[in-house]
């Protein structure tokens, strides 16, 4: 009995089992909603359905979300991403539309710039010493007008058929942009969990100066986290350009910095630093897809999916915050004895 | 004038003598390289295009000051100008009706996120984004087109204007110039003003002494969004129409001009009157790129982006030179010196302050 118990407390205990549970319930609204929602078929050699297309959605915010994980869990945080998506889409478009055919290189200055903004970010946070949400934000000021520069203000569309099965391909009957975020998310867990980097990175967000005293190149460490979130918002922002068929500066990646931070929240990374879960966070980004999926299909008008986000986040950082639940316990314990007490105080004397 | 010199050279005030010299900078460019751009008219100008800006800044320069930060903003501006459409145009109130309600709105709803962060402990950053969606999301709810005002009242506001010299001053700017005052006033000769600095030099030490944090924070939270409610009110009056889509990306630039005008992001650190030349910055910038005419108009935010690295690196070097000295040149109490550092402000404003705050210390013990 007692030992069921605590698994009971050790399930709930464990850090997965919000956001699996969010999950499962808007999939269960979903389902609700529409039977087949779980239904894939087989079209063309190529998979369809619901689950299928919110995967397909979700890669962008996916693989920009595991790049943040790594900043949050050393206390930073990289707003500039929805810059650098725009960056990126762009220095693609501008190389495709010189030569369609050049799609190496295409690719090659869309990861070289998003590695570029990387260095600037990590240059400015682990050897100037700015804070991070100041230094990022700078990108994110300038970013856009960058974006701009490399399309001159205008919409580039892409058509070359080699960029494009990135974002609107298939491979194997499953959309490109899944396969390449599958990739990204096992190449980051490989690279954290199999080598003791994902150590060092907890230890900085723990404690920074320790780390640092105890002789860990700490600066080095912030330094290439932060180019690890530029290189997967470059292939993010490959990912988008390629699927909307065209470098937008002004529009592309908009406000995926909130929801990539949002993803890594309800994936119960801590803001604070030090503890972080890649699947987690994978979890993250595919509740935000499936909200709007859920909120589109149930007919909320889409504009709802914004109040929605909102008092989603709300709630799951409330849950999330010790204050909190010392709170609730709080009150719940003096509702509880005050009813104990009831009797006596009902009848003084 | 030695002594005078090193006051200018101070880390607290250069940052803001920089920014001022600089304001002087772009502006004398600007009147060397186009005619007709050093007039009163221009100066003015400035003012009554950017009103909306400045309001909104000075309330994100107390937030900041305070230590925390404010992302709502520019989404409850937008939100303010739907409420002001949708009072004038389809319940047909009257102006002093609908501006006390958008105000007392805006500031309940800054209050709320306030109270959220110090009671919940959550991070400003999340619980002030959650509340940018929410009142983006409720902008589109009510309506997702844009709503244009005729009604005569707001039209009357709008048009009104105080010619001075060669120019005028308009509704919006005058509101602007207010607030200002009452900002300037409530940040250096108040309790409330300076137990938001203590609040962000230290917040531990604001608890010990017995400061009324949670009053504060809340309050500092609740000052920011009435803020953005009358910074969109001047907004409204500004375009005459209601939009959801309208000031996005305004907390970035409020963010900006503060952190132009001097304003460390850590807390603790920064005048009110720094943010008006930072908004005067980001202003003369659009005014030389509108004067240009070749350039375009992604040109302003690199220029911005630009602007605050520099000022970002300035703040960094001070930061450093101040921890070196207290710590003899050796650089090894720089991390010790940095809570002293941020709390040194507190009691250094101005020696008026301090002359004027003892009494009020006295009569509490």
């Amino acid at each position: 009995m007692k030992r069921g118990m605590n698994r009971i407390q050790a399930v709930f205990g464990h850090q997965l089992v919000w956001p699996v549970l969010t999950l499962v319930a808007l999939f269960a609204i979903d389902v609700a909603h529409r039977a087949g929602f779980l239904s894939i078929t087989l079209l063309d050699g190529h998979l369809f359905g619901a689950p299928i297309d919110i995967l397909n959605r979700a890669a962008p915010l996916v693989i920009v979300s595991l790049g943040m994980t790594l900043v949050i869990a050393t206390r930073g945080i990289d707003i500039s991403v929805g810059a650098i998506v725009a960056i990126a889409g762009a220095a693609a478009a501008v190389v495709l539309a010189d030569d369609p055919s050049r799609i190496g290189t295409a690719l090659g200055a869309a990861l070289a710039v998003g590695v570029l903004a990387g260095i600037w970010n990590g240059m400015l946070v682990a050897f100037v010493g700015m804070q991070p949400i100041i230094a990022t934000l700078i990108l994110m000021v300038a970013g856009r007008g960058v974006a701009q520069l490399l399309t001159g203000g205008q919409i580039i569309p892409i058509g070359a058929p080699g960029y494009l099965v990135f974002g609107g391909g298939y491979l194997a009957t499953v959309p490109c942009s899944v396969w390449i975020a599958l990739g990204v998310t096992a190449a980051t867990a490989l690279l954290v969990n199999r080598t003791a980097l994902g150590l060092f990175i907890r230890a900085i967000g723990v404690n920074p100066v320790a780390t640092r005293l105890v002789g860990l190149r700490s600066s080095a460490i912030v330094f290439s986290v932060y180019v690890f979130s530029g290189l997967t918002a470059a292939i993010a922002g490959i990912l988008a350009s390629s699927n909307v068929r065209s470098a937008d500066g002004n529009n592309a990646g908009l406000l995926l910095e909130l929801d990539a931070i949002l993803a890594v929240t309800l994936g119960g990374t801590s803001l604070l630093g030090g503890r972080f879960s890649l699947a987690g966070t994978v979890l993250g980004a595919l509740i935000i897809q499936t909200l709007t999926y859920t909120t589109y299909s149930i007919g909320v008008p889409p504009e709802a999916t914004l109040v929605v986000k909102a008092i989603v986040v709300l709630v799951v950082s409330v849950i999330q915050s010790a204050a909190a639940r010392a709170m609730l316990l709080r009150q719940l314990l003096r509702a509880f004895a005050f009813a104990k007490t009831k009797p006596l105080t009902g009848n003084p004397q | 004038m030695n002594n005078r010199l090193g006051r200018l050279l101070d880390p607290r005030t250069l940052p803001i003598v920089v920014t001022v010299v600089l304001f002087a900078v772009l502006f004398g460019f600007g009147s060397v390289m186009y005619t007709g751009f050093f007039s009163l008219q221009v100066l003015l100008g400035l003012l009554v295009d950017n009103a909306f800006l400045l309001i909104v800044a000075i309330g994100m320069t107390f937030v900041i000051v305070s230590g925390g930060i404010d992302l709502s903003v520019g989404s409850v501006v937008a939100l303010t100008t739907i409420l002001c459409a949708i009072g004038a145009e389809r319940l047909h109130w009257p102006v002093w009706v609908i501006a006390p309600l958008v105000l007392a709105f805006g500031t309940l709803y800054g209050a709320a996120m306030g109270a959220l962060i110090h009671f919940f402990r959550l991070q400003p950053f999340i619980v002030t984004l959650a509340g940018m969606f929410l009142a983006r999301g409720a902008c589109f709810l009510i309506t997702t087109q844009s709503i244009t005002i005729n009604e005569s009242t707001f039209h009357a506001m709008a048009g009104f204007s105080v010619p001075i010299g060669g120019g005028s001053l308009t509704s919006g700017a005058l509101i602007a110039l207010l607030t200002l005052a009452v900002a300037i006033f409530v940040a250096h000769f108040t309790r409330f003003g300076r137990n938001v600095y203590a609040l962000g030099g230290n917040e531990r030490s604001a608890l010990l002494m017995g400061l009324p944090v949670a009053r504060t924070r809340i309050g500092v939270y609740a000052l920011s969004g009435f803020c953005s409610a009358l910074g969109g009110f001047v907004f409204t009056l500004y375009v005459l129409s209601g939009y959801g889509l309208q000031a996005q990306g305004m907390e970035l630039d409020a963010i900006a001009a503060t952190v132009i005008g001097g304003t460390l992001l850590t807390g603790g650190v920064g005048y009110v009157i720094g943010s008006v030349f930072g908004v005067g910055i980001l202003g003369t910038i659009q005014t030389l790129i509108t004067f240009d005419g070749t350039l375009s108009s992604w040109w302003t935010r690199i220029v911005i982006g630009t602007l605050l690295c520099a000022f970002c690196l300035l703040q960094r070097i001070i930061e450093r030179h101040a921890a070196r000295r207290k710590s003899d040149g050796t650089g090894l109490g720089a991390d010790v010196a940095k809570p002293a550092d941020k709390s040194a402000p507190t009691h250094g404003t101005s020696t008026i302050d301090l002359a004027k705050m003892n009494p009020t210390t006295l009569k509490q013990s």
